[in-house]
Order: C-alpha cells, then sequence, then structure tokens
C-alpha cells in the first residue's frame, strides 16, 4: 500500500541506556526460550499426540518405532517453519525500512503474486507436479518479479513509492493471468487452490536442503544490512549526509529481501501477514533500530508460523488447516488492533 | 480561487449563479457516447453477429423478430448489467478514494470485494447455492464487511488513513476464509467459485438488471446532492468543519453509498478488480480538474466495463474468460502507465 512513513520511525536510533541494552538482551533469551517450546510443541502435538519423553527418543535415540517414525515426519516440518518463518520475519524487516514503510510485506513488491504465476505455469504449461518441482519455478519467479519491480521502480533513482506501485502493477497483471490459467486449466486449479494457502504439510528433507542455501545467503546479507538500513531509514537527505551509500544498500536490500521470500515462498506458498505483523510488533518494544528489531524478528516470526501451524492441526482434527489461513486470521485482528492504537495516523 | 481555463458562470436573474466546468461537461459528454457505443458494439457480437446498424433499429423497435429476441432478451440485459456495474463500481471508487484521500482507497483495496466473495462462496461451497442465492449471499457479505470496517475504523470518528488500513486487515481475514473455503469445496464448485471471484457477465439476465437500477436511481441523486461538502471534506476535517460541512455526516452518509452500491455491484457480477481503482483516476486526468469528480467516474466505469467485456470476448472467443481477467491485466498495465509517467514528471 502506499502509505508514507510515520515519524516515529524517522525517529534517531539513539544508543540505548545500559539498562535498555539489559533488558532487550533477556528479552532476546526469553524468545529463544519460546522459541524451543514452540518447536518441542509442534513436534509432539497433531493427529497422534507425543509425550515430550517419546519426542526425545525419535529425536536421539531413533529406533525405528512408530513414535518415532511421526517424530522424523513432523521433524522436517518444524525445521522448515523455523526457517521459513525467520526468513519471512526478516525479508519483511528490510522491506519496512527499505520503502520507510511500516506495512511493506513481501506481497507489496509482487513476490507472491511472481512465485504464484510461475507455479501455474508449472503446472499447466510444463506438466510440472511434483511439490519439488514447483520450488524452483516459485523461487525463480519471485527472484525475476523482484528485478523486474526493481528495474521499472527505477534502479538507481529508485524511491519507496515507485518500488510499492510497480510491485503493486504488476501483481494485478500476474493475479489476471493467473486467475485465466485457472479457468481455463482444471488440472492447474486442482493444484494451486490448495497451494495459494500456505502451507507447512508438503515439507521434506529435500525441500529444506534445495531452499537453505538461500536461506543461508539471504540472512547473513539482511544482517549486514542492519546499519545501513537504519542510515536509509532517517530519509534519503540524512542517510547522505551520514555517508550511506543509498543505491548499494537499495540494491541489496532489495536482493536480501527478494531471496528470504522467494525461497520461503518457493518451500511453503505464499504465506500472508507474518513478514508484516511481526516486524511490526517487534518494532513497538525494540524502537526503531534495525540490529534489534532483526534478531527480534527472526526469532518471534517462527514462534508465529509454528504456533500458527500447531493451532492449525488441532481446530479441525484429524484434518488440518493450512498455516497461512491461520497466520492471517490471528494475524488480522491484531493488525486492526494496532492500527486502531496509533495515535498520529497521518497520511 | 483563481479562475480555471474552461470553468464558466452562468448567471441568473437576481445574482443566482450556476458554476459550469466546460471541460469535465464534454468529458461526460465523449463518456457516455463512448459507452453507447461500446454497449451497441457488444450487443452486435457473439455466435450471431448483428451489424451495429441493426442493433440501434432493433433497440428503436424495429428490428425483424429473431433479432428482437437475440437482442432484447439475450444480450440487452447482459450489457446493462455491465453498464450499471461498471456505473456503480466507478462512482463508488471516486466516493471510497475522495473519502479516503487517499487514490488507491477503492473497494479493492478495502476489502469489500473480498467480503462479498467470501458470502458468495458460503452460499456456492457449503450450500451448492442457485445463482440467486449466490447473488445474495454476496450482498450480505459485502454490506457485513462494509459495517465491520467503519466501525473498526471508528475512533471518535473515521479517519481516511484509518479506513484503508482496517480494510487491509479486513481483507486479509477475508482472502484467507475465501482461500479455507475454496480448499474444502468439491471440483465443481471450486471452478464455478473461481469465475465467480474473477468478475462475469456470463448469463446475466433482467433479474439482475432490476434491483441495480433501482438502487442507482436511488442512490446516485443523493451522492451528488451531497458531492458539495465532499469537495471540501478534500481539503481536511478541519478547514471543512470551519466551513460549515458537518463532516462526519456528510463521510457516513456517502460510505454507506458506497458500500451498497459496490455490493449490489459485486453481487451482481462478482468483484471485477481495477474498475472501481481506475475509473476515477482516468476520469481525474480526462476532465484534468480536481475534486472527487463523480459523473466523470461514473460514466467511465460504465464505459470501461462494458469495453473490457467485448475485449474478453473478441480476444478469447465466447464465454471463455471472463470480464475480470481483462480489467486485471489492464489496471496493471495503468499502474505501469502512471508509474512511467509520473516519473517523468519527476512527481514521485
Amino acid at each position: 500500500m502506499l502509505v508514507d512513513s510515520v515519524p516515529e520511525q524517522r525517529a534517531e536510533a539513539a544508543p540505548a541506556p545500559p539498562n535498555r541494552r539489559v533488558v532487550r538482551s533477556v528479552g532476546l533469551l526469553v524468545s529463544v526460550a519460546v522459541l524451543l517450546l514452540v518447536a518441542v510443541a509442534s513436534v509432539a502435538i497433531g493427529a497422534k499426540e507425543l509425550s515430550v519423553a517419546q519426542v526425545w527418543h525419535g529425536l536421539f535415540a531413533d529406533s525405528g518405532t512408530y513414535a518415532d517414525v511421526v517424530v522424523d515426519e513432523r521433524l522436517a516440518r518444524t525445521v522448515l517453519g523455523l526457517l521459513a518463518g525467520a526468513a519471512l520475519g526478516l525479508s519483511g524487516s528490510v522491506l519496512q525500512a527499505l520503502t520507510r514503510n511500516p506495512l511493506a510485506d513481501p506481497g507489496l513488491l509482487g513476490l507472491n503474486a511472481g512465485a504464484s504465476a510461475a507455479v501455474v505455469t508449472a503446472i499447466s504449461f510444463f506438466g510440472v507436479t511434483s511439490l519439488n518441482g514447483y520450488v524452483w519455478f516459485a523461487f525463480l519467479g519471485a527472484a525475476a518479479v523482484g528485478a523486474l519491480v526493481w528495474f521499472l521502480g527505477g534502479s538507481r533513482g529508485a524511491t519507496p513509492v515507485r518500488l510499492a506501485l510497480a510491485g503493486t502493477a504488476i501483481s494485478a497483471a500476474l493475479y489476471g493471468y493467473l486467475q485465466a490459467v485457472m479457468i481455463l486449466d482444471d488440472a492447474a486449479l486442482a493444484r494451486m487452490r490448495f497451494w495459494t494457502v500456505g502451507s507447512l504439510s508438503s515439507a521434506s528433507d529435500e525441500t529444506i536442503w534445495q531452499v537453505l542455501p538461500f536461506l543461508a545467503v539471504g540472512t547473513l546479507l539482511a544482517l549486514g544490512l542492519a546499519r545501513p538500513l537504519n542510515a536509509v531509514a532517517m530519509g534519503d537527505d540524512t542517510a547522505k549526509a551520514l555517508g550511506a551509500d543509498l543505491n548499494r544498500t537499495r540494491a541489496l536490500s532489495m536482493l536480501a529481501a527478494t531471496v528470504l521470500c522467494g525461497a520461503a515462498t518457493a518451500a511453503c506458498g505464499p504465506i500472508v501477514f507474518v513478514g508484516l505483523m511481526v516486524p511490526h510488533v517487534v518494532r513497538s518494544f525494540t524502537g526503531p533500530d534495525l540490529r534489534w528489531i532483526m534478531p527480534y524478528a527472526a526469532i518471534l516470526s517462527p514462534v508465529l508460523l509454528l504456533g500458527s501451524d500447531v493451532l492449525g492441526r488441532v481446530v479441525a482434527r484429524p484434518s488440518e488447516v493450512q498455516v497461512g489461513i491461520i497466520t492471517a486470521i490471528i494475524g488480522g485482528p491484531v493488525f486492526i488492533f494496532l492500527v486502531r492504537r496509533r495515535r498520529t495516523a497521518q497520511l | 480561487m483563481a479562475p480555471r481555463g474552461g470553468v464558466r458562470a452562468l448567471r441568473g436573474p437576481g445574482g443566482a449563479s450556476v458554476r459550469l466546468d466546460v471541460r469535465a461537461l464534454v468529458v461526460v459528454v465523449l463518456l457516455m457516447a463512448a459507452a453507447f457505443a461500446a454497449s451497441v458494439v457488444l450487443i452486435g457480437t457473439g455466435d450471431f453477429p448483428i451489424s451495429s446498424g441493426d442493433v440501434v433499429r432493433t433497440l428503436f423497435g424495429e428490428g425483424t423478430a429473431g433479432q428482437e429476441f437475440i437482442v432484447n432478451e439475450l444480450r440487452l440485459p447482459r450489457v446493462l448489467v455491465g453498464l450499471l456495474v461498471g456505473a456503480s463500481l466507478g462512482l463508488g471508487g471516486a466516493l471510497f478514494q475522495a473519502v479516503s484521500r487517499n487514490p488507491l482507497g477503492s473497494p479493492d483495496v478495502l476489502g469489500l470485494g473480498q467480503g462479498a466473495t467470501a458470502g458468495a462462496l458460503v452460499m456456492i461451497v457449503l450450500f451448492s447455492g442457485s445463482a440467486a442465492q449466490v447473488t445474495i449471499g454476496a450482498l450480505v457479505g459485502g454490506l457485513v464487511t462494509g459495517a465491520l470496517i467503519y466501525l473498526l475504523a471508528w475512533k471518535q470518528g473515521v479517519h481516511g488513513y484509518r479506513l484503508v488500513l482496517v480494510g487491509i486487515g479486513v481483507s486479509a481475514v477475508a482472502t484467507a476464509v475465501n482461500g479455507y473455503l475454496l480448499t474444502k469445496a468439491d471440483f465443481v464448485d471450486a471452478a464455478r467459485a473461481v469465475v465467480w471471484m474473477t468478475g462475469t457477465l456470463d448469463g446475466r439476465d433482467w433479474n439482475q438488471v432490476w434491483p441495480l437500477l433501482w438502487l442507482c436511481l436511488l442512490l446516485v441523486p443523493l451522492v451528488l446532492a451531497n458531492a458539495r461538502g465532499l469537495r471540501m471534506m478534500e481539503m481536511g476535517d478541519d478547514v471543512s468543519h470551519a466551513l460549515g460541512v458537518p463532516v462526519e455526516r456528510v463521510r457516513m452518509l456517502l460510505l454507506v453509498s458506497a458500500v451498497l452500491l459496490t455490493a449490489a455491484a459485486t453481487a451482481a457480477a462478482g468483484p471485477v478488480s481495477f474498475v472501481a481503482l481506475t475509473a476515477p483516476q482516468l476520469a481525474r486526468r480526462l476532465t484534468r480538474s480536481p475534486g472527487p469528480n463523480l459523473v466523470p467516474s461514473l460514466f467511465m466505469g460504465a464505459a470501461l466495463l462494458v469495453t473490457a467485456d467485448w475485449a474478453a470476448q473478441r480476444l478469447f472467443g465466447d464465454g471463455q474468460l471472463p470480464v475480470g481477467v481483462v480489467t486485471g491485466v489492464l489496471g496493471g498495465v495503468y499502474l505501469l502507465w502512471l508509474l512511467v509517467t509520473e516519473r517523468k514528471a519527476g512527481r514521485i
């Protein structure tokens, strides 16, 4: 959405006083503990309930019992949830800083539309039917749209509004294409209606290994951008005055966000709201410093994603509700609450 | 305010005067002509082509019996639904954009389309409902969503910015519900749902024309009567309050009208994307007039939708792809054009 910056984000990232830093560090440790708990829950809870002892046995003394097999299955799903969640949170943080828009998310730049259009093309025109086959198409689709948005947005002269407008425009055209293919090709509709909601249930070791290198590179790149993006968030002129290389920072941010979100979407389908909401919530207690926002977002996003996944397995037993649906149903109300709470909301 | 070229004031006896924007008037007349021409061509298009001359003759009651049947019973209602839906979406979009003071504040973005879709999908997927039931479901879904967005955005008045953001949140939840319903549907229902979700005029008859026509006849004069207040409100709440506009009352009235128009249009044809977004913007560029451009947007919407339906039939063959595909792609092209021209002009 074309919503311009809010004043709170322009505020300078003042060095935190020592006691605040301690509080933040402790908070980070607590977040890690919560994440571990959710991860264990994600392995233990499902159509078949496992005790913590069974989970432990399956993880560290695998002897091929039925419970151990269940643990193996759920482990892949949990690991993918951890990785994809962290990637979505990080790419959201980067995009919000890059576009100076607290509501930016990967959908805004057309990455989801690109991935979806590529997957529907793969199904309809190349006859790809395996989920592992989709991964590369989805990733290439997201990457191609990322590059196109960057180019149309003016590459070196890209501004937040131009990038958002280019992303919205490309999304619109691609969704038109997507719907046309789904109407004309029954096979595409049969598969796409499950892919587009976003799910972790198809996770396998193979998927994880396919996307892992991209996630690793993207994460390192994103973390390295924290400091320059802090400067960019203060406005172009201030950033220049502070010696930040605007063009290089923008190009690298776009690259990092595309790689992270593209890989996550390739593995799980388009999952909305995690990348939008978590950095937004995190910012409300860390302040605008990306060096704190990023680690918090990378830890709390998987908490939301895995928590939603567990919830989706529980609410409609023995069937399950896809994680992308749960994140939106939880995320929507939280988002509205945040919007209502904000004091000054000027366009 | 400095006088602008093309704006005339007609002065009558006793000091009465009417402000007349010549350019806007010309644009409205041209758009009406375009909508009429596109309608005539669209009526003539199909498995049994009829020349434009014959279409016009038949419309005035001078055609053969066969032509009378095809035009009046089969194709005219479809075109009328298209015109009315386009007009409602154009006017509704202009109202939303003016009230939210955001060029992206269209019903697509605010989630009205998604809410109406949720209502329709419940009918299609859970009840395998008839066309009439789907229409009612969509209408209820759209109205409930509109009320929900208004209530959730209310906090000592409805601020345009908050309205857009709350709309985005509601829209995301509705999208998730729609995705879930689609995964739960059996295949035939899913195929029907996807066509409905894209927006289509296929199979529309007189039953859809009348309710839409009455609603437009009721709401359009009401909206235009309050347009003066809307013009003031574009300057901000405080200024318009000082100028004597009852801001919250006018805003509520116009929003309710916009929701009704959009929900009725969506119920009749599905959530046809981008007409509500682009019609007001294109109208504004043609009239070069600031302000909400309500009447030009209305006719622009009608002309756009009928032209897009004709293009869908000509490009893909009869009954192959619905009009929503064309408006979606057109919307994307329009935004790209906007991007390029605004960049050249150095505005963004």
